[in-house]
């Protein structure tokens, strides 16, 4: 680090210690290792200060006091995200949010939860259930993940194909904007008058400020949840199950996958005794009013069997029911049980596109004889290829890699996208522009000098190459107005 | 409608008129405006061309009729990419065809994709389905520099880069014209019943719609409707139809006796209560705060000596609307008492369109968090105020 930047950095520092106190502030190498990476770990970065404000006000105090001396700063709530998102800056500040974790408010009859951005996303729903109510967004890594870092992230779930992304379910929205000022957006009624700048806030990864207090809308807990687990010889008659079910018109509270690899590794790590011989599992739940629910209960299991499922197992209780999610829950983690590595991918691509771009990946996989294990929200074409390899073999790093690079371009080719949950962050920047023209990122950028024109809130983020705020775009090229035909007609 | 010279928004009266058929056309026009520094104002079939406040200047009106059609259609993926001039109504036609819909109420069946999103209006099933912002997975515009962008892309599920099209949606044009969007689609549910009660009092109206919102009915609309001493609350149930016998009946419970049930939806169930010339408003309210407020702009009305219809949503957006010969300043008077109602439920008071002489007297918008981060925004998409100047909030 530059004399200078270093500099900086500690006058930030000794501001904060003296604004926040001197427990709120590690600049300890060995506590700050700590911090050194997100649920991404190869990625690692040592912050230069790490601090852990209590209080929107102390996270403003922060922000201007970066701000002040162009210290970058970066946001992490529990550091579970997948994508670097929350990887530190190494002459800059690290945020941690996990004392603001104080559920504000709950209100049933408001359908609302009024919560600080470090409580935990299990605990919104529990602090709810009591009176009836839930958060429906509900990722993996709910019992750990953050709020704050929920909608920095916009973070899905297999619930989302019914109910929607957290961007759905806030309501409202307290930030410290990149210049140290607090705004508020929206609250507990819908519709606030302006720009939906709490709508574009949502997702934005930490490069437009930091989110100190979240109203969500509670959503009523379901009268009814039936589950079932289906086996078919293969992933074609999976998928196929899949779109007969969702041309049926029925929307299932989620449509989970898991190909035969997938199931080995959720077998070794859980014990989850899915059907032998199975190439693919379904695991489908809905959820609603009773007769509702039973009624489309009868057709879901009509096309299972209509698409070759030669088991299908109901869940006869809450026990069942977690037994059929354990295994797919856990399966990230399982597949540690077979391969020493692995890599996560997350791309989209149009749920009719799922038997193609499933045979694609198996080439793909035969071909470079790298093993990929596929569990998915097939309800909604999100993929997770795990893409497994032995980083202790020379070479096999590399490969996976590759395989990981082409099962992206896969879900580009079919239209889809490069991320559906796990965000852009650290490790995806470089791919964003496969999706979007430099015109598009441009134009996204614009939002970020609105709100962060020095580019100290999270910088180096999503976007691959930053934007000069201030800067006047090239002009463009294009036929000379009064040479165009069409235009003489048009005026 | 035929666009001439005669058009005019808010009064303003344009000297030009556009009809590209095409985004690339709307980016030349839009180029050609920013070369001879005219002020542009994009319209669809016109039906909220009089909301906001009256743009400063407008040079160029920009009918985006002509870039219509729906472009693609994936039933099995439940997503439509559809062109912005095209009809609501047709787009709902075309999908209908696969037994989908476009879960988002139109209040003008002939308004088109681009202006139902630039001024975002919804209808009673937002309750279930949200609004525009809940179904827009992509959208393409063009800048004020005639640049092309766009955002989302046509997957439901996507998280790259930031979502724009959050931003366009209720803009009133003032960031850019939409030329296309992609939407995601619902099935049309198979069996659908209406039940409707009348209550003496918005309050306990306003208790009835609670108790239906806190069961397990999910109902797909439950609306609130008439004069202060009738109101009637009139639930929308959909499903299957095993499952919506049983689920009407529970709201016939709910609802008390006296509830009707109905195969059809009421006359005008997703219209706006908003008369041609008069003031029409938008008031938003926490759940709890529906009763309350509706009850509130009854007695203001009377206490103020101004007819005002009121109708909306149990999910927190009510409309009013008074006649043409309402008395300004008495119209001012009930927005500012309104708006102090509905802040007291965390809401606001929009006045979307209202006659010269109402404009004239009344804040439009009321107080907006985050203006000036608004401000910031337009200055960078639209440096040169070109897109609609003045007619959104802070005179954006």
């Amino acid at each position: 680090m530059s004399t200078d930047t270093g500099t900086r950095v500690e006058h930030v520092a000794a501001r904060l210690r003296t604004e926040l106190g001197d427990d709120a502030v590690i600049t300890d190498r060995a506590r700050l290792r700590t911090y050194e990476c997100d649920g991404l770990a190869h990625y690692k970065v040592t912050p230069a200060v790490v601090v852990l404000p209590r209080t929107t006000g102390q996270v403003a105090d922060v922000v201007r006091a970066c701000v002040e001396h162009g210290v970058p700063f970066v946001a992490r709530g529990s550091g579970t995200g997948l994508s670097g998102g929350a990887l530190p800056h190494a002459q800059g500040v690290l945020l941690v949010l996990s004392q603001m974790r104080d559920v504000i408010a709950v209100d049933p009859d408001d359908q609302r939860a009024v919560v600080q951005p470090g409580v935990i996303n299990l605990q919104v729903s529990r602090s709810a259930a009591p009176m009836g109510y839930y958060y429906a967004p509900d990722p993996s890594s709910q019992q750990i993940c953050s709020m704050g870092g929920n909608v920095a992230e916009n973070s899905g779930g297999a619930h989302c194909l019914k109910y929607g992304f957290t961007t759905n379910h806030v309501t409202g929205l307290e930030l410290v904007v990149p210049d140290g000022s607090v705004v508020r957006l929206g609250g507990r009624a819908p519709d606030p008058p302006g720009y939906d700048l709490m709508g574009a806030f949502v997702g934005s990864e930490g490069t437009l400020g930091v989110t100190t207090e979240i109203t969500v809308r509670l959503t009523r807990a379901p009268e009814a949840v039936r589950t079932l687990l289906a086996a078919f010889p293969s992933t074609d008659e999976a998928g196929g199950a899949v779109s007969a079910v969702i041309g049926a018109g029925v929307v299932p509270a989620a449509i989970e996958m898991m190909d035969a690899l997938a199931i080995e590794a959720a077998e070794a790590a859980v014990h989850c005794h899915y059907p032998e011989g199975a190439g693919a599992v379904l695991v489908v739940e809905l959820d609603g009013p009773a007769a509702e629910v039973e009624a489309q209960f009868v057709e879901v299991e009509r096309h299972c069997r209509d698409n070759r499922a030669f088991e299908i197992r109901i869940a006869a209780d809450e026990a069942e029911r977690a037994l059929f999610w354990k295994g797919r829950k856990s399966a990230f983690a399982a597949v540690g049980r077979i391969s020493p590595d692995y890599i996560v991918q997350d791309g989209v691509i149009p749920r009719t596109a799922l038997p193609e771009v499933l045979r694609r990946i198996a080439e793909l996989s035969r071909g470079s004889g790298v093993r990929v294990a596929n569990v998915f929200h097939a309800g909604d074409g999100n993929l997770h290829p795990l893409v497994l390899f032995d980083d202790g073999v020379p070479g096999e790093a590399e490969h996976a890699v590759q395989v990981s690079a082409a099962i992206l371009d896969l879900c580009i080719e079919h239209g889809g996208s490069i991320t559906g949950e796990h965000g852009v962050g650290m490790d995806k920047a470089k791919h964003l522009p496969r999706m979007y023209t430099d015109d598009d990122l441009d134009t996204m950028q614009m939002l970020r000098c609105a709100f962060d024109p020095a580019h100290l809130s999270n910088p180096g983020k999503v976007f691959p190459t930053p934007r000069l705020c201030g800067e006047i775009p090239g002009r463009h090229k294009g036929p000379h107005p009064l040479q165009t035909a069409g235009l003489a007609e048009v005026f | 409608m035929v666009r001439g010279a005669k058009d005019d928004v808010s009064g303003v009266r344009p000297r030009l008129v556009a009809s590209p058929a095409s985004t690339e056309e709307v980016a030349e026009v839009l180029r050609v405006a920013k070369e001879r520094h005219l002020a542009v104002v994009a319209c669809g079939a016109g039906t909220a061309l009089g909301w906001g406040a009256p743009p400063e200047r407008a040079d160029l009106l920009l009918d985006t009729r002509r870039i219509a059609g729906v472009v693609e259609h994936a039933a099995g993926d439940l997503v439509v990419t559809v062109r912005a001039g095209t009809p609501v109504g047709e787009l709902q036609a075309a999908v209908a065809e696969a037994g989908q819909q476009l879960a988002l109420d139109a209040p003008y069946p002939e308004a088109t994709v681009g202006g139902t999103l630039a001024v975002s209006t919804s209808g009673p099933r937002r309750l279930l389905y949200g609004t525009a912002r809940d179904l827009l997975i992509g959208v393409t515009f063009v800048r004020a520099d005639g640049v092309v962008a766009k955002a989302g892309g046509k997957v439901v599920k996507n998280v790259a880069g930031y979502d724009f099209g959050k931003l366009l949606i209720g803009s009133f044009g003032t960031l850019g014209v939409i030329t296309e969007a992609v939407f995601r689609l619902h099935p049309l549910p198979a069996a659908r019943r209406v039940v409707s009660a009348t209550f003496p009092q918005a309050s306990t109206a306003g208790r009835a719609a609670l108790a239906v919102l806190g069961s397990q009915v999910v109902p797909t609309a439950v609306e609130l409707a008439g004069p202060a001493d009738e109101v009637r609350v009139t639930v929308l149930v959909e499903g299957v139809e095993a499952g919506v016998s049983g689920r009407t009946d529970a709201v016939v419970r709910l609802l008390g006796r006296g509830a009707t049930i109905h195969d059809e939806l009421p006359a005008g169930f997703t219209a706006l209560p908003f008369t041609p010339g008069g003031t029409g408003i938008k008031v938003t309210a926490s759940l709890t705060g529906v009763g309350p407020v509706l009850a509130a702009a009854h007695s203001l009305g009377a206490q103020h000596g101004v007819d005002v219809d009121v109708r909306g949503s149990a999910a927190g957006v009510l409309h009013a609307g008074t006649g043409p010969a309402a008395d300004p300043a008495a119209v001012a008077r009930l927005v500012d008492r309104l708006r102090a109602a509905a802040a007291l439920f965390g809401g606001s008071v929009t006045v979307l369109t209202a006659p010269a002489d109402v404009r004239d007297v009344v804040d439009l918008w009321g107080p907006v968090p985050g203006l000036d981060l608004m401000r910031r925004l337009k200055a960078e998409l639209d440096p040169d105020r070109r897109l609609s100047p003045g007619r959104f909030v802070g005179g954006i």
